[in-house]
């Protein structure tokens, strides 16, 4: 019954960062866009949604008592607008400005969850999160077992969603600027409106997620949002595939798997005053995980890498290749 | 408001603007955002301290040179440190970057760094733990300079040194072979290779000036505030700020930045808290993206 237990609470958190994987995997997969600042857009999502369903707290803004469903949309939207104007500041910039900017969103988004007190609480974060199925808590594994068919069912929609969107006209023209960014042009596509939608769309999902795992574990504080986070979302979303739905979701749960397993393997052959030294190896060992697969294996294991990105041409304007002026 | 943030401003826009020539150079002439950059800084310090202490076992207690708070020992530490940073980051061209950028997708390389500045973090997180430590924990006077504003000798002679590599650096690029062919190579790599630029060693040397610098950078931070493994990652983005306020490839331009960017954190944090210091680098970065994407210095791209 344990073991039940814990698979289903495993199998959870998994899920919500396939959430998060399937919103990278349309910005990036399809898309082309480096977002390396997710871990701000899930904060995002999870404070909004906590600032918006939690009792009334006199020591900060809100909360709002609305019901968790308003959380949620309230979550997506506030994902989708921090997105959006993201990508409108860059997206009409070279490629790495936005890596650079979306570093910096989850720097800025860090420094408020830290430092603006009357909003996110400080360090000490947010409290007292209302829980689906909260009156099931008496009986955990009714209870796990009912957070995880919600986190599923919310990840089997946006999953559904997202495949019917790449193949829908819309998906067609995202791949179309991916593949060869001129063409599209000049069929008449706006390059960067339609860049920011997909951004936007990523955004929210991500925000999403946040505001689901944020009402799954009841609590929330800035250390939860930290760069290792987008840092894993990434090897998940590249050992799964990038382009590929279905890789972003399994490789979500392979990684996780293995980064909960070794977790749990330090923790056992290392003592509580080491533990600090091996989880740096963790992160050494899933790192250099990340370089060794796009070396060999840039496609992941479901990806369907595109022949060219957007960035193909002034990829070949880097050393060794020539460089026409355009 | 005390003058005191024009000296702290100072201060810190050298180290933004020694690892911000790093990060220029890599990107105008590799054509990548290393986001691995800040973290040769890391390991620059670290190799740094390492063999200051290893000469401290060596020779026993040695005098610092009076006013300073450092002695010899460091300057040859930072001599070896600067060397073994450029090893490393050569090394990671060598396994990781250069094998990536023969594919010929850049933002496959910039996720590559942002993999490889993960690791490297975390392996000195593993080595050293994350306690904080110090080259030397003597406390210096300040002497008043007059107008409020108080330096230390160490101040000075860091100051001193940032002028002397900028200038250094400055006439390596704009009155040596070498410099030209880098210019070259950034402007157009195509020409550059017709006229017999070799291209690999230009290469070495980009990489080789950034990783020395951002050491420097590096032991510049050790030496007055502290040394932690998150160090470098932490002047990340203030780094790009500045290259980019700067106008990509432009030295002059990266120094600028990091001085514009050290003020305007010195600035902040007397007026608003040293809290919301880090935000500083986001809106300069910001309102150049908006205002003028290419910087100060910067050429429009072809």
């Amino acid at each position: 019954m344990d073991l039940l237990g814990y698979g289903a609470f495993f199998l959870t958190t998994a899920l919500i960062f396939s959430l998060v994987t399937l919103g990278l995997n349309l910005q990036w997969g399809l898309t082309g866009l480096f977002n390396v600042g997710l871990a701000g857009f899930v904060a995002i999502g999870a404070y909004t949604s906590a600032l918006l369903t939690t009792p009334d707290d006199a020591a900060r803004l809100g909360g709002f008592g609305l019901p968790i469903l308003v959380g949620w949309a309230g979550a997506t939207v506030a994902g989708g607008i921090a997105a959006a104007l993201t990508g409108m500041a860059t997206l009409r910039l070279r490629s790495d400005y936005l890596a650079i900017t979306t570093f910096g969103v989850a720097v800025v988004v860090q420094l408020v969850a830290l430092n603006a007190q009357k909003l996110t609480g400080g360090p000490f974060g947010i409290g007292f999160i209302p829980r689906p199925f909260g009156g099931l808590a008496e009986t955990p594994l009714l209870f796990n077992l009912s957070n995880l068919a919600v986190v599923a069912a919310v990840t089997l929609i946006a999953y559904l969603a997202l495949e019917h969107l790449a193949r829908s006209p819309w998906g067609r023209v995202l791949k179309a600027l991916r593949e060869d960014e001129r063409a599209a042009i000049s069929l008449g596509k706006s390059a960067r409106f339609y860049r920011v939608q997909a951004f936007a769309v990523g955004g929210a999902i991500m925000a999403l997620a946040g505001a689901l795992q944020a009402h799954f574990t009841g609590f929330i504080a800035p250390d939860n949002y930290l760069p290792i986070l987008t840092f894993q979302v990434w090897v998940m979303l590249i050992v799964g595939g990038s382009g590929s739905n279905l890789g972003a979701v399994i490789g979500s749960i392979l990684v996780w798997g293995i980064w909960a397993g070794s977790g749990t393997l330090t923790s056992v052959l290392f003592s509580p005053e080491q533990q600090a030294r091996a989880a740096s190896l963790q992160i050494v060992a899933i790192g250099v995980m990340l370089c060794v697969i796009l070396l060999i294996r840039p496609k992941g294991l479901f990806g369907d890498r595109p022949r060219r990105t957007r960035f193909g041409k002034r990829a070949k304007a880097a050393v060794g290749e020539s460089n026409s002026s355009s | 408001m005390s003058l005191q943030f024009i000296v702290d401003g100072l201060l810190t826009g050298s180290m933004i603007g020694l690892g911000a020539i790093g990060v220029t150079l890599t990107y105008s002439i590799l054509r990548f955002s290393n986001f691995a950059h800040g973290d040769f800084m890391a390991w620059g310090t670290y190799a740094t301290l390492t063999v200051v202490s290893a000469i401290g076992a060596m020779f026993g207690k040695i005098a610092p040179i009076a006013p300073l708070s450092f002695g010899w020992p460091l300057l040859v530490a930072l001599v070896v440190g600067m060397a073994f940073t450029a090893l490393l980051a050569l090394l990671l061209d060598k396994v990781l970057f250069s094998r990536l950028r023969s594919q010929g997708q850049a933002i496959i390389v910039v996720m590559a760094s942002f993999g490889a500045s993960m690791a490297l973090r975390s392996l000195l997180e593993f080595t050293f733990t994350s306690r904080p430590t110090y080259f030397s924990r003597a406390i210096q006077i300040a002497m008043p300079v007059g107008f409020g504003i108080r330096i230390t000798p160490d101040q000075i002679a860091l100051l001193l040194l940032t002028a002397v590599l900028v200038l250094g650096v400055h006439l390596l690029m704009t009155r040596t072979q070498t410099g030209r062919s880098m210019q070259a190579l950034s402007q157009n790599a195509a020409l550059a290779r017709i006229v017999g630029i070799d291209v690999a060693s230009v290469v070495r040397v980009t990489w080789i000036i950034g990783a020395a610098l951002a050491c420097v950078a590096g032991v510049m931070i050790g030496i007055l505030v502290q040394i932690r493994p998150f160090m470098g990652f932490d002047m990340l983005l203030p780094m790009f700020a500045a290259a980019i306020l700067g106008g990509i490839g432009s030295i002059p331009g990266a120094v600028l930045g990091g001085l514009i960017i050290g003020l305007a954190e010195a600035g902040a944090v007397q007026l608003i808290g040293a809290e919301w210091r880090a935000a500083v680098s986001f809106i300069i970065l910001m309102a150049v993206l908006f205002v003028r994407p290419i910087g100060l210095f910067g050429v429009k791209e072809r």
